[in-house]
Parts: structure tokens; sequence; C-alpha cells
């Protein structure tokens, strides 16, 4: 039957879907072929039916007007001027925080590279065969070798009674900066202490105080004009004691 | 619908799919049979869509996408859940519809909106939805499947066997009716 081989098509015929060559050829059997012509009539008629049917429901103006809000890319007027008001002291304080966060970074890096240089310094002169140019444990000794080496004096406390034992003095330097570099011993561990003139940019914002640094513990304070750094691996407590006694010898 | 080639800014998505509000509310209603259920997909489609914006592929079908997540949101529902029935024999050869015969295309001609309505409800959401994609919407076959995420030959297979299952429903609720007079 001819009709058979246009059945399958009848649908996609009606839906528009059929290329041009194929629905041509279509509608010149549709003219010839009563029963395919009413077929076709039919879907046509089914497909109107549901166009109508189908079209049945109207969302309420409430739920557009939500679904409109939700999705609006547009902030709201009163967002506008709140956002500007809070805008100017919120972004005030961003950059504040950022900058204080930097310089405070930048601070603690700083005292960090002080502390760690001392350490360097403490150890190389611990681990070099000659760890001081006067070797000596007189006070009396020590302190006039600095002369004319670095550009101030100092002086040197009393230990007779106390733990400590001076081994001797070197001249370091810290940032560019001359010093003086003395070593201590006490119950086996060696203790350096360094005096510096405290004008340079590097020591000058230290804070005073005990800090632990690589593990050693680290005194410094300010007197009479000099920066005084005591730093060993032996007890906070010798450390403590020997800050004591540099302090009351000025 | 005409979608750019660039990827839209956000405040695009209000412009091209607040057009499909009715009708997608229209189908989401016919889907769930039930107005507050239907509103809450309707809802939830837009918060999905705007939030799946930016993964839009532009210069691909805006409102299949959109009826894409509608139905995928339906059927994840609870509603969906319980009123998906699979379908058998989906890729089977299409299915030859009925021999017509004119006291059946009269009867078409004069089913009234409310008996086509009542037999559109009663057809399994697969069925429902295709005939709605395809007659109330007129989608194109290729917008159908990339709706419903399925081949060609299965919108077409599947298409008319819900057109017959739909003829069968209106010539029973028809003879009913003559043996109730």
């Amino acid at each position: 039957m001819a009709c058979e081989q246009w059945r399958n098509g009848l649908d996609a015929y009606v839906d528009g879907e059929l290329d041009p060559a194929q629905a041509g050829a279509l509608g010149r059997h549709l003219r010839e072929c009563a029963a395919c012509a009413n077929d076709v009539l039919e879907r046509v008629q089914m497909k109107r039916s549901v166009h109508a049917a189908g079209k049945r429901y109207a969302a309420n103006a409430e739920l557009r007007n939500r679904i409109q809000k939700t999705i609006s890319a547009k902030p709201r007027r009163e967002a506008g001027w709140l956002w500007k008001i809070l805008a100017v002291p919120a972004l005030s304080l961003l950059i504040l925080s950022v900058a204080v966060g930097f310089y405070a970074r930048h601070e603690a890096d700083r005292r960090q590279r002080v502390y760690s240089e001392l350490a360097d310094l403490h150890v190389a002169a611990l681990a070099s065969s000659a760890q001081v140019d006067v070797v000596s444990t007189d006070r009396h000794t020590v302190k006039p070798w600095f002369q004319g080496k670095i550009p101030f004096t100092f002086n040197l406390p009393e230990l007779q009674g106390s733990p400590f034992t001076l081994l001797g003095g070197r001249v370091t330097y810290l940032a560019q900066t001359p010093g003086a570099h003395l070593i201590y011993q006490v119950r086996k561990h060696e203790v350096s202490v360094f005096i510096f003139q405290d004008r340079g940019e590097e020591t000058a914002s230290l804070p005073s105080g005990p800090v632990h640094a690589q593990s050693f513990t680290v005194q410094n304070w300010t007197q009479n004009g000099l920066r005084y750094f005591v730093i060993g691996d032996a007890g906070a407590e010798d450390i403590e004691a020997l800050r004591n006694l540099l302090q009351r010898a000025q | 619908m005409e979608v750019p080639d660039r990827p839209l800014p956000a405040a695009t998505f209000e412009e091209l799919a607040m057009p499909l509000f009715d009708q997608l509310y229209n189908f989401a209603r016919w889907l769930t049979h039930d107005s507050a259920e239907a509103e809450d997909l309707v809802q939830e489609t837009f918060t999905k869509a705007l939030r799946g914006f930016s993964s839009f592929q532009a210069g691909t079908n805006f409102r299949a996408w959109m009826y894409r997540i509608l139905r995928n949101s339906f059927l994840s529902s609870r509603t969906g859940l319980k009123t998906t029935v699979p379908l058998d024999g989906e890729n089977d050869d299409i299915v030859l519809p009925a021999e017509t015969s004119t006291p059946e295309s009269m009867l078409l001609e004069q089913a009234d909106r409310d008996t086509v309505q009542q037999a559109l409800a009663e057809l399994p959401v697969p069925f429902r939805e295709i005939l709605l994609l395809c007659e109330v919407e007129e989608m194109s076959y290729q917008e159908i499947s990339e709706t419903l995420v399925i081949p060609i030959g299965t919108v077409m297979s599947r298409l008319s066997r819900a057109r017959k299952r739909l003829r069968d429903l209106l010539r029973k609720s028809s003879n009913g009716g003559r043996h109730g007079m």
C-alpha cells in the first residue's frame, strides 16, 4: 500500500519537521489519498486542541514579583546610599589594617634579622679558634683594650661572688656599626654580650626585655645611649643575672 | 530565542528569563498538579538558573536550558519521584497510529477544552511533558531533544506514542460519555 511509506512521516509533517523535499512529496500524496489527508487533518486538529487546552494556568503577580526581585541585578536605592556611607570608613579601615599589618610584619622581620645576626655573631665567635682578641678575665685589661677601637666606652661589672667568668673580648660589627663583643662563661655555657651605640636604625626600635631567638635567650636594653644585648644558651635566670650585673656597673 | 555569542553579564539573565516566566509556571503546574508546588518549582528553577548562569553556554538554547532545569528539579522533587514511570520500549520503531476514521476525527474536532485537559492530566508525565513542549511551547524536535536530553529519534517515537495514548483516552471518555447519555 502506497500510504505505508508515509505513515511514519505524518507526525513530522504536521510538526513542520520534514525537509522541504519530503514535505512537498507528502503534500502531493495527500492530494491523492483521502485516508492520509484525513489522518493529517485529525493530527492538526489534535495539535490545536492540545495547544489550546495546554495553556491552562496563569501564575499570580505575587510570584512574579518575588522572582523578579530575586534575580534582579540592579541594587536597590536604599542599599545604594547605605553602601556609600559605609564604604568610606570601611575602606579606610581596610587600608589602615593592611598598613598596620604590613608595618608590624616589617618590624617583626627587622627584629628577627637583628637577633639572627647577633646569634650568628655569637656562634661564629664560639666556633672560632680565636674566640676573643683580648684574652683576659680581668675587666681592667679588657675595657682599655677597646679604647680607640670603638667610638664609645663602657664599664664592666665586678664578677667576684658571681658564677660568671670573663673570657675576653673582640670588636664586632652590626649593620656596619662597630661594637664590643664580650664573652662570659657561666656553668660551662658561654654567653655573649654585645654593646653598640643606640643610634643605628637596626637596633633603635628593638623592644627591651627577654626574647627567644633560635633557641637562644636574648636580653636587650638601652642604657646611657648604648644598646646592650646578652645572648646565650644558658638558663634565662643566668642571662638575667648577667644583665643585672652589667646594668649596675654603668 | 536569540542568545548573543559572548558571555552575558548577570543583568541580562533577567532579560532572558523573565519572558519565560508564564510558560514555565504553566508547565510546572501541569507537572505538579498543585499550585503551591508549582510556585516552589518555578522559584527553584529561577534561583538555580541564576546561580548556574555563568555555566550556561552562550549560543546554546536558553529556553531549553531553563525547561531542563525546571524538569530536573521536578524529577528530583517528592512528587516527581512518585509520578515518574519508566517508559518501556522507548527506542522501538515508531508505533503506527491506530487506523483512523471519520467519526474519530469528528470526535476530536468536537472534543472540548475540558475533556482534552482532563485527558492530558491523566497521561503519564513523560507523555504529558513531551506533548506540552511540542504543542503548547511549540518547540522543535531539536529543542525537545535538548530539554529532555534524549536523541531526536526518541523524541519522535515518544511523541507518537503520547499522541496515540491521548487519542485513546479521548476516545474512551467520548465512549463513556455516550454510554452515560
